[in-house]
């Protein structure tokens, strides 16, 4: 299902915690790009991914977490960076750990991940970059020539 | 809750530019400035490494600029969009961002003449080989292509050929080997015509035409539909650790937009040719007004073309807005009307369509297109003048032709101004 605007801006005001699965530590990943982008935008940003949680290493200041389910903090969001095949379990576990929505990446798409969590009542986004569509609606994106699809006669905020 | 789709006229208005967020101004501000300032050095690194959205030095990029490059993205049905110092300068850096030494480029015969000298001339010196094609039949088309072909190039209508393209068919010739197929649609303007709906993968303009409308600024853009598979295995450079910039991965980093930021930090970086923010908003003024002034535009040339059509003074017309031309069928099936601009011949040849040129009270003789006024020129001499007697003709410019951008003056003055014109070029 296709999220519009207003959807999508009220996701990106209500989910300010996001759990974000596959980050990478390597700066030029796109991984790296969004969460370092949403980071300095005011969200706080939770890594998932077992290859660093096994050494105690840290991704932009933040303990890295080995699955979603080792998180002890509440997590509005679930953004996924990995394979479209992998990612049903993650959807069950964004259920069991009670986030509001599951965000799956540019490329990543599981429609049966996507059902699975909207028939919990969570929000669904999938083949999108968090980095981007709240670049296309709060600003910056425009900025690249990019068209945003935003017609409005209000300021920006 | 789906999205209003918003028409034509609203986005030519309203597209790219919500008020200011730091004044509230209604109308876009011209931010006059070479630079931006970093919040910190970290900004700065994010800004450098393209983790973050903003703006660094208007070679780049610029916020008066880039409502300019969004509105014609959105005309366009765009995904996003890259503005250039001039037309030549987008078609530039459209076909230098995609290829390289080695590669083949399968172009229309009938082309701009500057487009024409651009492949045979100035890209064959960096190794990069075009194969010149009859326009009007899309398997010359295929037939052309080789191995080492990477980009299709043609116009949506030819200038001053006003030649259609069957947009859709060569599209399917591109995607069946992989390659974009890229269409310069600034004669229909985006109002008229919007290939990326008819499966093109990219579209460059020279704004300085229609798009700005009033003769008085250069400027281009380019526009990619977002839809091309950069990662076919046939363009690494979309796909591999970019050298010219600090080992970006464009496609993967930045999906369907990708083609632009390449284009915006490879090239428009490097040589340079960015337009000006004085400029950008002198062409937004224009495209505020294009649906109204194309409308107009188009229904002054039908009645030049029908009076010409007429005239026993006149040898041919070429207007596919005529319904008897053989390519009406097309254009009406991919275009809303066919712009101002229309070719003639005089039965008194080249001699008689010179006195012509030179006997217009108003018509004004000089190279341009897509201006307020009506405009006059002999292609053969001016123009196309750089190409041969037969890219000429491959190009559709014979030497008696006379091509006129119909403007905006009243119908019946411009019929004045012809008639009285023609009967000059007839007299002696």
């Amino acid at each position: 299902m296709h999220n519009d605007n207003s959807t999508l801006r009220d996701l990106l005001r209500q989910c300010k915690t996001i759990a974000v699965v596959g980050l990478s530590a390597e700066w030029h990943r796109p991984s790296f790009f969004a969460a370092k982008y949403m980071q300095s935008h005011g969200y706080k940003i939770i890594p998932v991914n077992p290859r660093y949680a096994a050494t105690g290493q840290q991704i932009l200041g933040e303990k890295v977490y080995a699955s979603l389910l080792d998180i002890t903090q509440p997590v509005d969001m679930v953004d996924v960076f990995r394979r479209t095949e992998d990612v049903l379990p993650l959807a069950d576990e964004a259920i069991r750990i009670g986030v509001k929505c599951l965000w799956q990446q540019l490329g990543v798409q599981n429609f049966e991940a996507d059902q699975l969590v909207r028939l919990a009542g969570l929000a669904s986004v999938y083949n999108r970059c968090v980095k981007i569509e709240h670049a296309r609606l709060f600003g910056g994106l425009n900025w690249v020539g990019v068209n945003t699809g935003v017609i409005s006669a209000r300021r920006p905020h | 809750m789906s999205e209003r789709q918003f028409k034509p006229e609203t986005l030519a208005i309203h597209a790219g530019q919500i008020p200011d967020a730091a004044t509230g101004a209604r109308a876009l501000p011209i931010y006059q400035t070479t630079s931006f300032v970093f919040d910190s050095a970290e900004h700065a690194a994010s800004l450098f490494n393209l983790q973050t959205f903003g703006n660094v030095y208007s070679r780049l990029s610029n916020p008066t600029v880039a409502a300019f490059e969004e509105r014609v993205a959105a005309l366009e049905g765009g995904r996003a969009a890259v503005a250039s110092a001039s037309g030549m300068a987008a078609e530039t850096m459209a076909l230098m961002t995609m290829l390289q030494t080695g590669d083949h480029v399968v172009a229309a015969g009938t082309l701009y003449g500057g487009s024409v000298t651009m492949l045979a001339v100035s890209l064959a010196k960096f190794g990069i080989q075009t194969t010149f094609v009859d326009a009007a039949r899309p398997e010359a088309f295929a037939a052309a292509m080789q191995p080492n072909t990477r980009a299709v190039f043609a116009e949506s209508l030819g200038n001053p050929s006003l030649q259609v393209l069957d947009i859709a068919a060569v599209a399917e010739v591109a995607h069946a080997h992989g390659v974009p197929l890229v269409i310069d649609n600034t004669v229909p303007s985006p109002f008229l015509c919007n290939p990326l709906s008819l499966g093109a993968d990219l579209v460059v303009h020279s704004a300085t035409k229609y798009l700005a409308g009033h003769g008085t600024t250069l400027g281009g853009v380019l526009v990619e539909s977002g839809r091309f598979p950069w990662d076919n295995g046939k363009f690494p450079g979309m796909t591999q650790p970019s050298p010219g910039y600090h080992g970006v991965k464009f496609y993967e980093t930045f999906g369907d937009f990708a083609f632009t930021m390449r284009c915006r930090m490879e090239s428009l970086r490097v040589f340079g040719a960015t337009l000006s923010p004085m400029s950008a908003w002198q062409i937004l003024q224009g495209v505020e007004t294009l649906p109204l002034r194309m409308e107009r535009h188009c229904s002054n040339a039908l009645g030049v073309a029908r009076f010409l059509q007429a005239d026993p003074r006149v040898a041919w017309v070429n207007y596919p807005g005529l319904p008897d031309h053989p390519q009406h069928a097309l254009l009406m099936r991919q275009m809303r009307g066919a712009s101002g601009l229309l070719a003639f011949g005089l039965k008194g040849g080249l001699e008689a369509g010179i006195r012509f040129i030179e006997s217009a009270q108003f018509m004004s003789h000089l190279v341009n297109i897509g201006d307020t006024r009506t405009l006059i020129s002999h292609p053969a001499s001016t123009t196309h003048r750089q190409l041969d007697a037969q890219q000429q003709v491959a190009a559709g410019v014979g030497p008696d032709m006379i091509r006129i951008s119909v403007g905006l003056e009243h119908l019946d003055d411009i019929l004045w101004d012809i008639d009285q014109a023609l009967t000059i070029a007839n007299r002696s």
